[in-house]
């Protein structure tokens, strides 16, 4: 929203690399003392066209380049695109490959939990806790570099099934891993939920109330925490999730109740690194046999899409949220529209409600609590030369002294 | 609401706005097989708004996606990605509304008086294609960078398209 200044408050910009996850977003508040009057946001100065470039690509090509729009959250894109391309072309995906894929995507789950854990942690100026949580994220990134042969791009999924079987040798490295998070849980537990010091910057900061949520369009578990039960994988459930049933995780599953605060975003994200393991276990047990992709031959694929007409959609729920696609294919080589929606782009104005009212020393925390990608959804910003800049290291240092401060109230 | 529940109560009330209606039933399969609803309406300028109020009044909160566009010729498309019924084990109902407009000119009411998180979708189309939201509560740019030239629209395929510029780096003056 503009800011409109009076004479009582000033303009702080906050960025233009990002408080938090050191990523390119610039939040510029007006402040009347320590309090935040109003937000606004500020994305682009450098778009990466993958839209536009994708409308130069085949179909198989752009699965690398869909691949690359977040470094996070990568086969999440990946997959809603083949699932947008295989409804228009009727392509009927085999079941193993949907083990595959779903497998692929709570690995992911599992690994963009920790890492926002581990930030958060730093943020509040737990350092150890964030070391803590980011050698338990090095548990995943091995089995994912098992799996696929990469840590973080996979090049799994393709249209029409996977490009890679999870093959049965290697499942016992998944379960080891599904143990070891089930054994490491009740210490992240520990850590992030019964601590008083976190609690005292956590609790009713931050607050997204429900009304807010909806009417913003939250999503993830941004929206979840705010108690709204909306996850993709419930609602209209994509790849093996119908089989598996799952429920949306909102905090007051653990704590009782639901304020939609930072502290009940970082309730649903522990419960659904839980949720993962147990869904990482169910499709190992249930895989079934068979192939695992529609057409081995890219080739022969490419000449079949070439001769598709129609417009479909793709939706799944990335970590951050929800992840749609929207594919037109008019009977040529490349995609005649391709849209993006990334999680981040649904939850940029839920920031302003919950950064109003609050302490600078709370910006960064608020910010990186909805876990915002700035690689799917925004690239660039340049400061204008006459505005106050507060940096990561004032913001971080701010936020470290309210920390210590309240740590000394408490001893 | 279903998805054939939901397109006659829009028929009832916009009546001849209202020029296609298609029901896509996708089936998904693993081991257990289900259908994905979704419902696919084309729709007049003038109808986009009564259609976001008949929205908001069958269903509490319409989850407002996104709006995709293209240039197909003369002609803009726009469609606006809703969903209804979440919340709920494999209920969910996708409803997307497209609406033509000329290339010339375009505009196109908003409809962030009913659901405000449309607002940076339409931010973006502004500045995308070109198409000018009447009424929008705050027109600035978003992605493009504000030295952007301004007649230029990067999802456009005629000549305000970005084809030019991208060809001819070393011409573009800012």
């Amino acid at each position: 929203m503009r800011l409109s200044r009076d004479k009582n408050s000033f303009k702080i910009s906050v960025g233009p690399v990002h408080p938090a996850l050191k990523e390119p977003i610039q939040l510029n508040c007006l402040i009347a003392g320590e309090k935040i009057k109003s937000v606004d946001f500020e994305l682009s100065q450098a778009h990466r066209g993958i839209e536009w470039i994708a409308t130069r690509r085949n179909p198989i090509q752009i699965l690398y380049l869909a691949e690359r729009i977040c470094g996070i959250c990568n086969i999440c894109h990946t997959i809603s695109f083949c699932t947008a391309v295989e409804k228009i072309a009727g392509i009927e995906v085999p079941a193993r490959a949907q083990y595959v894929r779903t497998m692929g995507a709570e690995l992911e789950r599992i690994h963009s939990h920790l890492l926002w854990a581990g930030v958060a942690a730093h943020e509040l100026g737990f350092d150890s806790a964030m070391h803590y949580t980011w050698k338990a994220r090095e548990k995943v990134l091995d089995v994912i570099e098992l799996l696929s042969g990469n840590r973080i791009t996979k090049g799994i999924p393709t249209i029409g099934g996977v490009r890679r079987d999870f093959e049965e040798k290697n499942h016992a490295k998944i379960i080891e891993a599904v143990e070891y998070y089930r054994s490491v849980f009740g210490k992240l537990k520990a850590i992030f939920l019964d601590d008083p010091v976190i609690k005292s910057r956590t609790k009713d900061i931050g607050v997204l109330t429900k009304k807010d949520a909806l009417t913003l369009c939250a999503v993830g578990p941004t929206a979840r925490a705010s108690g709204i039960a909306r996850d993709v994988r419930q609602d209209e459930p994509y790849a093996a999730y119908p089989d598996f049933g799952l429920k949306a995780i909102t905090p007051d599953q653990l704590t009782g109740e639901i304020k939609g605060d930072v502290f009940d975003r970082i309730v649903v994200r522990l419960l659904e690194v839980a949720q993962s393991a147990d869904i990482l276990e169910f499709c190992v047990k249930n895989m079934p046999g068979g192939k695992i992709v529609y057409e081995e031959k890219p080739i022969k694929l490419l000449a079949q899409l070439k001769g598709v007409h129609g417009e479909a959609t793709g939706r799944l729920e990335a970590p951050r949220g929800e992840v749609f696609h929207y594919v037109k294919l008019v009977g040529e080589e490349s995609p005649y529209s391709w849209k993006v929606k990334p999680p981040t782009y649904s939850n940029l104005l839920p920031w302003i409600p919950m950064l109003e009212g609050e302490q600078v020393a709370d910006i960064p925390i608020i910010a990186a609590s909805i876990d915002p990608c700035m690689s799917c959804c925004n690239r660039a910003v340049v400061a204008e030369n006459n505005e106050n800049v507060l940096n990561h290291d004032m913001l971080h240092r701010l936020s470290v002294e309210k920390t210590e401060n309240i740590r000394g109230q408490l001893a | 609401m279903n998805a054939k529940n939901l397109v006659r109560a829009m028929q009832k009330k916009l009546g001849s706005k209202i020029k296609e209606v298609r029901i896509d039933n996708a089936v998904h399969k693993a081991k257990k097989k289900y259908t994905i609803p979704s419902v696919w309406l084309t729709i007049e300028k003038e109808g986009l708004r009564p259609f976001v109020r008949e929205l908001c009044i069958l269903h509490p909160a319409p989850h407002f996606v996104v709006i995709s566009g293209y240039q197909v010729g003369s002609s803009i498309e726009l469609i606006y990605h809703f969903s209804l019924n979440y919340a709920k084990q494999f209920s969910e109902l996708a409803v997307n509304v497209k609406i033509v407009l000329s290339s010339e000119k375009p505009a196109i009411p908003t409809i962030t008086d009913f659901i405000l998180g449309a607002l940076v979708s339409e931010r973006e189309t502004q500045e995308m294609l070109g198409v000018k939201v009447e009424g929008i509560p705050d027109g600035r740019r978003l992605f493009l960078p504000k030295n952007f030239p301004k007649k230029k629209f990067p999802w456009r395929r005629d000549k305000t398209g970005v084809g030019n510029m991208v060809r001819d780096l070393h011409r573009v003056k800012k």
